[in-house]
């Protein structure tokens, strides 16, 4: 029961730092149709400014800053890169962003290497916050929650509450009357796309101490965040948020608990072959949860996809 | 997409290496290795220091049969075990004929079924095949051919050595194994139930379980069960990123009892784990930088660091590979003659510049050598790993481990 409790508890840091990144995405992908491949690259350039600045200045000016920088360079490769290659329609866009992915993975690797980073969590916070029958929790994820969580109220005070927010959601689906009103649409694209790059940013600097900074992370996180963001449903920022914490619960209680495919298989009533080294089903006898874990989310995708295309909280057909 | 940048890839590297000009006799090696994705950093760094101990050790030295030098011609495998076949064929269309390869095992696995049935069917060019880190056993036992030969200690003699020390600590008595799902991970795991069970059956193994390999992003679930599970010691063969996000999970998930590895060290490991790694993670490995052997290993460590600030010596092996590659050609008389140069090899007896006697056993050309169990440390530290004041520091050694462990080899031998 107490290692459940702290599942819970993990699933929901993992949960959070994933709506972090999709927050973003999601906003970016309904609004511009853009499939922005390069999203989780700003995720890893936020971790890697974070390490640099945290070298010099420590970990909370890091915070602060390496956000903006990564948000301002968004805007600008949305300003002077993608805004020309968008009138050429979607596919030149997604080998920009595809390229961009690739080029950004290759600067990382050359300005900082290959190898992983020692990107530390400040010493304030290096503690165990508490701990449940001998699990600590460190003091560091509670942090990561009540970032996430703060994230999250404030974008939503933005996009229900603000004028700006309805300007969004306006143009989210009629860009083309919002612009006939006399509002700068280009503009609007260029500040989502910097802000949405900026919260990947920030995603990177909080996640980067926990979860490693090295040239592979994008790539390990980049597929997933499209996952969370179409199961969610497009351009729902509720949606980003329970298809994150759904999809952060899975994966943790999927590698948490050591069930088997065999106690699954018996349970449905059939046999396990005596002769097991030499069943052809052998593969299929021996699978356990947690290694299938990580092909979970894409199966909830595909279900998803089937039953309920415009996602769980979206409103429009993908 | 993938293997369409290949062919471009390997259009390119054949077209730049044809343009070149080099001495005509040098003697190349191709080295198949991830220098791209997850794994890159432990590519790179096994890359640099193939180049170095190749021009120290080798063409410093006058290089072999009278002047011929090495040269290290590198190939991006990504880790995959299709794309190194396809690299294997472009290094064999070059006319390479020597091949290094060291991580992951399953492109090891790959790579010496590629090259046996590749000399079988072109016995005028034949390839040597010269693994320096895959350490399933399987390669040496019943996968064993007479064109590879393996320079680091397999699985089982690591787990051998490490058992050895477990055995005398009577504090452990749970012990939790977790390993990468692949053919490494497997036979590690499989090599501690079996060495724990003979040497002492009353520990309990609280858990023994594999995850996908570099694909997952946060082990707090792992480290979680660890802990609930009560272990006083894990034991792990986890590499690269594997490592250092099992290692940081585990132990900031509140872990304080060893944590027994085969890779927890350099590219990045050693500078993240830091103090919280200090009395914690063990690591059992061939080659002892710290203290420094000899005036001449503390030499080439400098030099080493000299020429590669930020890389370190993370597979002392290697300079045994060059080594005894160049011993062998010079006995052989011949650089092309491999049947030769692999009798010569097997069964040959080198000094290492570490400090140990390598034996490259005839039977299943398993090197025998010293195995230690290295702390992570920061006093006594010559040579740290990382620039972080950390490195590993000798604990103990098993000499010449395993030297008569029984092997299922097999080997058709070619005639002489």
């Amino acid at each position: 029961m107490s290692l459940f409790a702290v599942n819970i508890l993990d699933g929901l840091v993992t949960g959070l730092l994933l709506f972090m990144l999709c927050s973003g995405l999601t906003l970016i992908f309904s609004m511009m149709g853009v499939l922005n491949f390069a999203h989780a690259s700003f995720y890893m350039l936020g971790a890697y400014f974070g390490y640099q600045i945290s070298a010099y200045v420590g970990f909370w000016p890091g915070l602060i800053f390496a956000p903006i920088i990564v948000g301002v360079a968004g805007a600008l490769i949305e300003r002077y890169g993608l805004r020309r290659v968008h009138q050429f329609g979607h596919v030149p866009e997604l080998i920009f962003t595809f390229g961009l992915a690739l080029l950004i993975e290759e600067l990382v690797q050359f300005i900082w290497g290959k190898s992983q980073k020692a990107y530390e969590a400040p010493l304030a916070l290096d503690f165990p916050a508490f701990a449940i029958a001998g699990n600590s929790f460190p003091a560091y994820k509670v942090f990561m929650i009540f970032m996430a969580m703060g994230i999250f109220l404030v974008l939503l005070y933005i996009l229900t509450k603000t004028r700006i927010g309805m300007i969004i959601q306006a143009a989210l689906s009629y860009p083309a009357t919002v612009q006939n009103l006399g509002h700068n649409v280009p503009l609007v694209f260029m500040g989502v796309f910097g802000v949405g790059t900026a919260m990947a940013g920030l995603a990177g600097v909080i996640a980067g101490p926990v979860l490693g900074t090295f040239p592979g992370m994008a790539f390990q996180l980049g597929s997933i965040v499209f996952v969370t963001i179409v199961v969610g449903g497009l351009g729902s920022l509720w949606g980003a948020l329970v298809a994150s914490l759904l999809i952060g619960w899975l994966q943790t209680f999927a590698a948490a608990y050591n069930v088997g495919m065999s106690d699954l298989l018996i349970a449905l009533g059939f046999e396990k072959p005596l002769d097991l080294a030499n069943s052809a089903l052998r593969d299929l006898w021996s699978l356990t949860l947690p290694q299938v874990g990580p092909i979970l989310p894409y199966l909830l995708m595909v279900l998803i996809l089937i039953m309920r295309p415009q996602g769980l909280l979206g409103k429009r057909e993908t | 997409m993938n293997r369409f940048t290949t062919i471009l890839l390997a259009a390119g590297i054949s077209a730049a290496t044809m343009g070149a000009t080099y001495a005509a006799d040098n003697i190349k090696i191709a080295f198949i290795d991830p220098l791209s994705g997850p794994f890159a950093a432990t590519g790179k760094q096994g890359l640099a220091q193939y180049k170095f101990a190749a021009e120290e050790l080798v063409n410093k030295k006058g290089g072999v049969l009278g002047g011929s030098k090495f040269e290290i011609v590198a190939f991006d495998n990504k880790i995959s075990a299709k794309e190194s076949l396809i690299q294997l064929k472009v290094a064999i269309d070059q006319g390479i004929r020597f091949i290094v390869q060291g991580n992951s095992s399953g492109v090891a696995n790959a790579l010496t079924d590629a090259i046996k049935k590749h000399n079988r069917r072109n016995p005028e060019d034949r390839v040597i095949f010269l693994n320096y880190s895959a350490v399933d056993p399987a390669l040496t036992n019943d996968k064993c051919n007479f064109w590879h030969f393996r320079f680091d200690a397999n699985a089982d003699i690591k787990m051998d050595a490490l058992t050895d020390i477990i055995k005398d600590n009577g504090n452990i008595k749970k012990v939790y194994l977790i390993g990468q799902d692949y053919s490494f991970g497997k036979a590690v795991a499989a090599a501690a139930v079996k060495f724990l069970g003979e040497k002492r059956p009353d520990i309990e193994i609280v858990g023994n379980e594999l995850h996908p390999i570099g694909k997952v992003k946060d082990f707090t679930p792992y480290a979680r069960k660890i802990i609930a599970s009560g272990a006083d010691a894990m034991i792990t063969g986890n590499w690269g990123s594997d490592m250092v996000g099992l290692g940081k999970s585990v132990i900031s998930a509140g872990f304080k009892n060893p944590i027994f590895t085969y890779y927890a060290a350099t590219d990045g490991i050693t500078k993240t784990f830091g103090e919280a790694g200090e009395g914690v993670v063990k690591l059992v490995g061939e080659g002892q930088l710290n203290p420094p052997v000899s005036d001449r290993a503390d030499a080439y460590t400098k030099a080493f660091k000299a020429k590669n600030p930020d890389l370190d010596i993370g597979q002392p092996r290697i300079t045994n590979v060059m080594e005894m590659l160049a011993r062998a050609i010079n006995d052989a008389g011949s650089a092309t003659d491999m049947v030769k140069i692999g009798y010569a090899l097997e069964g040959m007896e080198h000094d290492s510049l570490w400090g140990t006697k390598v034996k490259m056993r005839t039977v299943d050309h398993q090197a025998i050598q010293n195995v230690h169990i290295l702390a992570h440390t920061k006093s006594g530290i010559t040579h740290d790993y990382d620039n972080s004041g950390y490195g590993l520091k000798t604990e103990s050694t098993v000499e010449m481990a395993s030297a008569d462990a029984p092997t299922t080899c097999k080997m058709d031998r070619p005639a002489q």
